[in-house]
């Protein structure tokens, strides 16, 4: 008698094999007539143009390290979610605090703009001392419209 | 379960071995679901999107084969069969011809954790909920893995898109299962079905079985639980809206523009069992699984044996209309934009998913 994820294994066999037996019976049926043409990569009918190990936006990397986080997180919730019923209010206190505090990390990445997917617009600092110390204010007035213009 | 018993004693009774019974009976019930839902359900589906949307379109779609075109995909099938399979001089061919395998393998492993009836479920691990999302990520791989290797621009594109997508709309699918399983405190699925039994005001969406107070308290937070499962597993298949990963008009169907022939529909027909496993799990979380709404016909008739039946044809039926759903969105809704996904999804989804299993937490204690 198989354990039940011996049958999930059976699951497993039976899809790689309808696969390659799939693939393996188109193989008698299917003419095989390569030219060079036909082996270029598809690029809409162009030649290929560069590589393509095209630079894809560093966004990508930034969604899987929160979704790291938010992962590893779920993981450690499920025996809770499961169990906290057991120890009445004060489990479930547990639990809330632990997802209000990723809540809390969450606010922070959202704050920080790291769940934009467009790049975060750089603000300048904003000046507030004028730049060349003077004596009168009229010069000060005068340097600040020329700096506004 | 019972399908299985069944065909081991068959088996056994022949040849006297308990050894071949049971490899034997493990293989057809292993196959089962392959061969009288996937690639069926396929075959129809496929027809099925192609009419639905030429119906919403004042079109006719397929005419000719068959009447109203029901063998068109039939004869698409034999036509990919005799295509030439096209492996590029540029491909990473071992990883090449592995990614369909993995695809397909991850979108069929699924299909051992759905409860079909109660007479037959491939697989009854007490984890069924959690193995269903392993077993999704193991798509996320074969994905990845074809994009890379096919050397191709769009496959690349499509391949990074699709898995940012895949793995971020993986957090809300989980946050609203850990609300159903805070409720019914199992990750089994038949456990979770065979609590939903009886009418359809047992169902989940209705807060579940029983007469108490909590109960009409979940009705709202299990309505948006059902949106939020539904959102994010329409972006885990890659379905319209969410379908820039393989979006044909700028990335000319994303990553797999590199395959074709027998391959090509390989990852066709793990696209549609992904459809039919996603609406499937839909259903049986939300929507009573293989359990009947309005009683059975076996049980007024005093015929036992039409109730698995039954069960099943009520799991399909139900899985077959999320998947009428998903196409009707398909030809409703225009794609999103890449930054409004990922908006959608972790500022929209997730927050409200927390403060969603925060709120049913808070009721089942008090």
């Amino acid at each position: 008698m198989l354990t039940e994820f011996g049958k999930i294994f059976v699951f497993l066999l039976v899809a790689v094999i309808f696969v390659v037996v799939v693939v393996f019976v188109a193989w008698f049926i299917r003419p095989a007539r390569p030219t060079k043409e036909k082996l270029t990569t598809y690029e809409c009918g162009e030649n290929p143009e560069g590589s393509p190990w095209v630079k894809f936006n560093i966004r990508f990397y930034v969604v899987a390290l929160i979704f790291l986080i938010f992962d590893v997180e779920v993981v450690l919730l499920i025996p809770w979610a499961l169990e906290y019923k057991v120890f009445g209010l004060g489990g479930f206190v547990v639990g809330a605090v632990f997802l209000v505090l990723l809540g809390l990390g969450m606010a922070y990445e959202w704050r920080k703009g790291d769940l934009e997917w467009e790049r975060v617009k750089i603000i300048p600092p904003i000046v507030k001392k004028p730049i060349f110390s003077t004596e009168n204010a009229r010069e000060e007035e005068t340097i600040k419209s020329n700096i506004l213009v | 379960m019972i399908i299985y018993d069944f065909l081991y004693k068959f088996v056994f009774n022949i040849t006297q071995s308990a050894a071949i019974g049971d490899i034997t009976a493990m293989i057809i019930s292993g196959a089962l679901p392959l061969l009288i839902l996937v690639l069926p359900f396929t075959l129809v589906a496929v027809w099925l999107e192609r009419k639905v949307s030429a119906h919403m379109q004042d079109r006719l779609g397929p005419m000719r084969t068959g009447s109203h075109g029901w063998l068109q995909t039939v004869a698409d099938l034999i036509k990919l069969l005799q295509k030439e399979d096209i492996v590029a001089s540029d491909n990473d061919r071992p990883l090449f011809n592995l990614a369909p395998i993995l695809v397909f393998a991850g979108s069929y492993l699924v299909f051992a954790a759905l409860p079909f009836s109660s007479a037959y479920i491939g697989s009854n691990i007490d984890l069924g909920i959690i193995f269903i999302i392993a077993a999704s990520g193991f798509v996320v791989a074969g994905i990845l893995m074809a994009g890379w290797s096919s050397n191709n621009k769009y496959s690349l594109l499509g391949a990074m898109r699709s898995a940012a997508q895949i793995i971020s709309y993986e957090i809300p699918t989980i946050l609203v299962i850990l609300t159903i399983i805070m409720i019914t405190g199992t990750t089994n699925l038949r456990t979770l079905s065979e609590m939903q039994t009886g009418h359809f005001w047992n169902w989940m969406i209705f807060g579940g079985a029983g007469l108490s107070l909590s109960k009409f308290l979940f009705i709202p937070f299990m309505l948006i639980g059902f949106v939020i499962l539904y959102i994010s597993t329409l972006a885990e298949v890659n379905r319209t809206p969410f379908d820039i990963p393989e979006a044909e008009s700028e990335l000319v169907s994303g990553y797999h523009t590199e395959y074709s022939g027998m391959k090509f529909a390989m990852f066709f027909l793990a696209e549609y069992a992904n459809m039919f496993a996603v609406s499937a799990i839909v259903s049986a979380i939300f929507f009573g699984g293989y359990q009947s709404p309005i009683g059975y016909l076996g049980n007024t008739l005093g015929l036992p044996w039409m109730i698995p039946i039954e069960q099943f044809l009520w799991f399909a039926s139900k899985g077959v209309f999320f998947v009428l759903v998903q196409m009707w969105l398909r030809w409703t809704l225009p794609r999103l934009r890449v930054d409004q996904l990922m908006a959608l999804c972790w500022k929209y989804l997730i927050p409200i998913a927390f403060v969603n299993l925060i709120i049913v937490g808070l009721i089942t204690v008090l």
